[in-house]
């Protein structure tokens, strides 16, 4: 029996994802400081409305608010105990709502990155960070979704070790890296790195690609990157709706639907085949990006130049896959192998 | 609040040295072929660059080594410090801002510095050597992302700052005590989320409440921050990452020393 997301992925040309969640539940009154996660608990209805609120706007997959909710994020709430529970929960609302929507809806079980530096360079070891995924994966397993996602990801050790603890959990799942330091993830991950990395896998997602980062642009660049790696896996596009802007005490992200609906477009045709939004995309973004990807039939890859034309330049030169890339100093006497 | 934060940033580098020295040994296998370098026998414009290689490799024994070398040729620790640890440093800072080196590499720099700053500190006390500055850092109440902050502690420290770094979640009571405890010159503040950010006004606004904003040079970063931001909130910059807030505090507290003077 097959994965919902397997069927979509073998039977559609694009899937439309979500947007974002934090953006969200802070418009609906979450405080800086409390744990999203804890709403499955305290205030489910509105955990239902943003669900809905996607799925209403025409997403065919959504992620469950389950982002902080592995154990060493939840450490800070003094909920470090509760995580399998809120994941479960966080599933089950989202069940709730797909089974509702009249038509197939994919519940992707969101799993956010520890925030701890992963040995050897810091002290949580690749045993602990497959505990911490695997505890997560079983609690959204047994909630209901149909695939596990992990976001956000910015270290390859953070990533195996989320494909090693969804292997134990025996879920099909999905991974995406956030490439937000002059176009790699903050870990210097290049975009070829990351295919390099995903094809090696010993349990490989259904889907792999980028989210957040820095603005849609840069995202677009990052998928290019993947596509010229010709893997089979298809790609995942989920950029910002445009960077933060602080106006009257307020966050504003500055993209518009209209952005959005063109970023949308692009991103197909850079070879993306699930596409979705990340910080600042609302229902409203989403409506944009369903309405631009059914008008528009799909084009031929973009330049960069197009890319920049439409969404903005990049926040970096050189994203580490082409001949600009600045290399390291020379002139070191001692080889380092 | 303060004492924990530091002892876990402490046991944080403790880490780092023993994972560092495994990942060097890892690679001796190859060194061990290659020609070795003696550094004792190197002439002292030579050492120094030599230092300023080992620091970019991140070898932190070889710099332990370094430092100790150019002590016993009678150098000032201050010297040591500035020409060999923190030019080295600069070379490491100017790599991460312009997406040469990323994370990785800067921690395991930043740890051999602490190498060096391990042997030089009591001495630099003890020698009277002019102050750099002093930093009060932390990430925002309601925020637990510390990566970058970290990064900021570790260059501001590889600059020869003094830092005291006040870990995460922090309300502005505890920014505002150490400021005073700690005598510090310039407040950092960090957040990773868009809806923590504008928690540093609160910290600004009670600041100036309290007349104490002109006294301290605030820093704030973060990745959903940006120049604009900085300025609408009050602060003195922005600084988009560790190499960047080094420099402008350097600039900063140059400014301030030029103003007393003046």
């Amino acid at each position: 029996m097959t994965d919902a997301l397997s069927n979509m992925l073998a039977t559609r040309d694009w899937i439309l994802a979500d947007g974002a969640t934090g953006t969200i539940l802070f418009n609906m009154g979450l405080t800086s400081g409390d744990a999203p996660e804890l709403w499955n608990v305290t205030e489910p209805d509105k955990i239902r409305a943003l669900y809905r609120g996607s799925v209403d706007a025409g997403s065919d997959l959504f992620l469950t608010n389950s982002f902080g909710g592995n154990a060493s994020r939840l450490k800070l709430h003094g909920a470090e105990k509760r995580a399998r529970e809120l994941s479960r929960i966080s599933a089950e609302l989202g069940r709730e709502i797909a089974d509702a929507a009249g038509r197939p809806v994919v519940v992707a079980g969101s799993v956010g990155p520890t925030g701890e530096i992963m040995a050897p360079l810091g002290e949580l070891t690749h045993e602990l960070t497959v505990e911490i995924f695997h505890e997560q994966a079983e609690g959204l397993k047994e909630g209901g979704a149909d695939v596990l996602w992990c976001e956000t990801i910015s270290a390859p050790e953070e990533y195996a070790a989320a494909a090693e603890a969804f292997a134990l959990a025996d879920m099909p799942w999905c991974g995406t890296m956030s490439f937000d330091t002059a176009g790699r993830t903050m870990m210097g991950v290049t975009s070829a790195a990351m295919v390099s990395m995903v094809e090696k896998l010993k349990n490989p997602p259904l889907a792999y690609g980028a989210n957040c980062g820095v603005g849609a642009s840069d995202l677009l660049r990052t998928i290019l990157g993947f596509a010229a790696q010709g893997s089979e896996i298809p790609i995942i596009a989920k950029g910002n709706a445009g960077i933060p802007k602080f106006h009257d005490g307020h966050i504003h992200y500055d993209g518009t639907p209209e952005l959005m609906g063109q970023y949308a477009v692009l991103a197909r045709d850079c070879g993306a085949k699930i596409i979705g939004g990340c910080c600042g995309t609302t229902p409203e973004h989403l409506v944009a990006m369903r309405a631009a990807l059914e008008g528009h039939a799909q084009g031929p890859r973009p330049s960069l130049e197009v890319i920049t034309a439409a969404l903005g330049g990049f926040s970096s030169a050189s994203d580490g896959t082409d001949d600009a890339t600045p290399a390291p100093r020379k002139n070191r006497r001692r080889n380092r192998g | 609040m303060s004492q924990p934060a530091n002892t876990d940033l402490r046991q944080k580098v403790n880490v780092i040295e023993r994972n560092a020295a495994y990942l060097r040994q890892s690679g001796n296998k190859t060194m061990a072929e290659e020609e070795d370098i003696i550094l004792s026998e190197l002439p002292d414009d030579e050492l120094v660059l030599q230092m300023h290689d080992d620091l970019y490799d991140g070898m932190k024994e070889e710099i332990a080594e370094g430092v100790n070398i150019l002590l016993g040729r009678k150098w000032e620790p201050y010297r040591v410090l500035t020409e060999a640890l923190v030019a080295g440093m600069t070379i490491v800072g100017h790599d991460f801002r312009d997406g040469i080196l990323f994370v990785p590499e800067v921690l395991l720099a930043a740890n051999a510095m602490k190498g060096g700053m391990f042997i030089l500190k009591p001495l630099l006390a003890e020698s009277g050597a002019p102050r750099m500055g002093k930093m009060v850092i932390g990430t925002v109440k309601g925020d637990i992302h510390d990566i970058g902050k970290n990064l900021v502690s570790m260059m501001m420290e590889g600059a020869g700052f003094e830092v005291h770094d006040l870990g995460i979640n922090n309300p502005v009571e505890d920014y505002l005590e150490a400021l005073i405890s700690e005598d510090a010159d310039i407040l950092g503040m960090s957040a990773l989320l868009t809806t923590t950010m504008p928690y540093m006004k609160v910290v600004i606004d009670t600041m100036i409440e309290k007349g104490m904003r002109d006294d301290y040079i605030v820093l704030v970063g973060g990745a959903p921050l940006n120049e604009e931001f900085g300025k609408a909130i009050g602060a003195d910059a922005y600084c988009r990452d560790a190499a960047v807030a080094v420099e402008t505090a350097k600039e900063y507290m140059a400014r301030k020393h030029n103003q007393m003077a003046g």
